[in-house]
């Protein structure tokens, strides 16, 4: 079980776009929510209204800054499994508990075979399994496998739960062995990025980088047609410009 | 990383066990001491005792320890899967060559293969331990050709001391055991020292910006953290305590295995038992608390590429 399955057949996984994601967390809590009653049912919560809450998530969402000065630039980044092709956290489990699937390429963890010993998490780069100290088992994302193969949901809903609650549709799910899926082509097109290609596991999840800034939008577009604007963008304080100079000034003080 | 104590103490009682057994077996089978059937019985029974006692430990860490018996199955893939197929089946050969050296009194025929099986399973025991913490990609500390060998050259030294204290305590020091000591000295010395200095001087491949891709837009550091308290991964991966006070924990671990067992071989050995018997002893335990301080530190000092999303700005 612990061998990997060949490459080359189905690879599901997420595309993530750095650009639209806006950091609600909202991926976080479904998931969350739908894995808490899901196939890694219950996701534990140790004091959960005490000073030091803490549980298993399966997706976090970190706030990164990148770049300096008026160039940097915030960037959201959820963080979940990323269903490696060359899972190390598949091939350390001694007992054969974590494995990959040959028929879509999903990484899982078959809790009644887990001993708990915590390697595939130290295997892991990406922080991406938490140990569930109540069940004394390794978690993980399961891509939402109770959901994306359920019958018993409208066809629509057949996504991971991170995906369907994405208020800015910064989440894709799709095969991305299929070079001509939606997924695919969305990566060819942004320039999909592997995290930490260093690592050699080939993460299938991929990250849109953020779209380049446009450093000279304000003397473009509607603020072009505002003269005020355009004076008091370039300093030069005219009409309406001397009296938002003045303001400032006044609140400068 | 988390240094799990269970985890520390099985590494250093099984190194020094099947050291000390690897050793007897080898010492026995050439004629390098004699086979006193109680020197062999408390020899070759200590060291079973290290090693099992160090096995039984390393399930406490354990979520499921009553599972435990499924980490035989993945012996293709996963060296800790192999480390616990080999130690089980150490005990075999460890059991033949106990039977000659105490009941047949003798090491030869087939009991000199059993003896020789035997150091060569220990040997590979060892060295599955090593390659469980070598092959790990993300912790750079231990992804290196160092970690292997400075494993093996412990359970050489912690052993060839144990075997030295028992030695003298049944009056068949030879020699050639201290010559052994002092291989094992100066291998420690040296693997030890260029393990420390290729960690400080090895960056990890990965950095934030690879860890997140967004290199591209300069350098990158975590603005919010995901969650307010710390995360599994944080208090497994992110263990720090002790590497403030690396640089005199290695200072003290270094005197304990190597400076102070160095001192007490070469006064004592030579001496009179009433000497050389607690002064080897003292070795052998100096050497032993040495080598949990140097493991503590394996653990503590070793940094996972995962903080990188957490906050740190190398692995």
């Amino acid at each position: 079980m612990t061998m990997l399955p060949p490459h080359g057949g189905k690879k599901l996984g997420l595309v993530i776009d750095l650009d639209t994601c806006v950091g609600c967390h909202a991926c976080a809590v479904n998931c969350k929510e739908w894995n808490t009653g899901g196939h890694s049912a219950p996701l534990p919560d140790n004091d959960p209204y005490g000073s030091d809450p803490n549980g298993v998530w399966f997706n976090r969402v970190h706030t990164f800054e990148a770049g300096e000065g008026t160039d940097s630039r915030t960037v959201h980044f959820p963080r979940s499994c990323l269903h490696c092709e060359d899972a190390a956290c598949v091939t350390v489990c001694p007992t054969g508990a974590s494995y990959k699937r040959e028929e879509d390429g999903i990484v899982l963890v078959n809790e009644d075979a887990c001993i708990g010993c915590k390697l595939c998490s130290w295997a892991c780069p990406y922080g991406a399994r938490e140990y569930d100290t109540d069940a004394g088992v390794m978690k993980k994302c399961t891509l939402c496998i109770d959901r994306i193969y359920n019958e018993n949901i409208p066809e629509a809903e057949r996504v991971p739960a991170c995906v369907s609650t994405c208020p800015a549709s910064a989440r894709h799910f799709g095969d991305l062995g299929d070079p001509n899926s939606e997924v695919s082509l969305l990566v060819a097109e942004r320039g999909g990025e592997d995290l930490m290609p260093e690592m050699g596991y080939k993460p299938v999840n991929r990250y849109l980088p953020p779209r380049a800034a446009k450093k000279d939008q304000g003397l473009h577009g509607v603020g072009a047609s505002l003269p005020w604007v355009t004076d008091a963008a370039t300093g030069d304080a005219a009409g309406a410009g001397k009296f938002l100079h003045w303001v400032d000034r006044v609140l400068s003080r | 990383m988390h240094p799990a104590y269970s985890v520390i103490f099985f590494t250093t009682a099984s190194g020094a066990g099947y050291g000390l057994i690897a050793l007897m077996a080898l010492f026995g089978v050439l004629g390098g001491v004699k086979l006193d059937p109680w020197f062999g019985a408390v020899g070759l029974g200590l060291g079973a005792l290290m090693v099992t006692g160090g096995l039984l430990s390393s399930t406490a860490h354990l979520g499921h320890p009553e599972r435990a018996w499924r980490a035989y199955s993945q012996w293709k893939s996963s060296w800790l899967s192999r480390e616990g197929v080999l130690a089980t089946a150490t005990y075999v050969p460890l059991v033949l060559t106990a039977w000659g050296w105490i009941v047949e009194g003798s090491l030869t025929g087939p009991f000199s293969v059993f003896a020789v099986v035997l150091a060569l399973f220990c040997f590979l025991t060892v060295h599955a331990t090593g390659m469980i913490y070598a092959t790990l990609r993300t912790i750079s500390a231990w992804h290196n050709r160092r970690t292997v060998p400075v494993y093996l050259a412990f359970a050489l030294l912690t052993g060839s001391l144990w075997l030295h204290a028992l030695a003298q305590m049944f009056g068949h020091q030879t020699p050639m055991l201290a010559a052994v000591v002092a291989i094992g000295l100066l291998l420690v010395m040296f693997l030890k020292r260029s393990y420390w200095r290729l960690i400080d001087t090895t960056p990890s491949p990965s950095t934030p910006e690879s860890a997140t891709g967004l290199g591209a837009l300069g350098k990158v550091r975590l603005l919010d953290p995901p969650a307010m308290t710390e995360t599994f991964i944080q208090r497994e991966m992110g263990f720090s305590i002790a590497r403030k006070h690396s640089q005199k924990l290695r200072r003290i671990a270094f005197l304990s295995y190597c400076a102070i067992p160095f001192a007490l071989t070469l006064l004592t050995s030579e001496a009179g038992p009433w000497i050389a018997i607690p002064g080897t002893l003292a070795a052998a335990i100096s050497v032993s608390i040495g080598v949990v301080i140097e493991r503590w530190l394996f653990f503590a000092e070793a940094k996972h590429v995962s903080m990188l999303y957490y906050g740190a700005d190398s692995a």
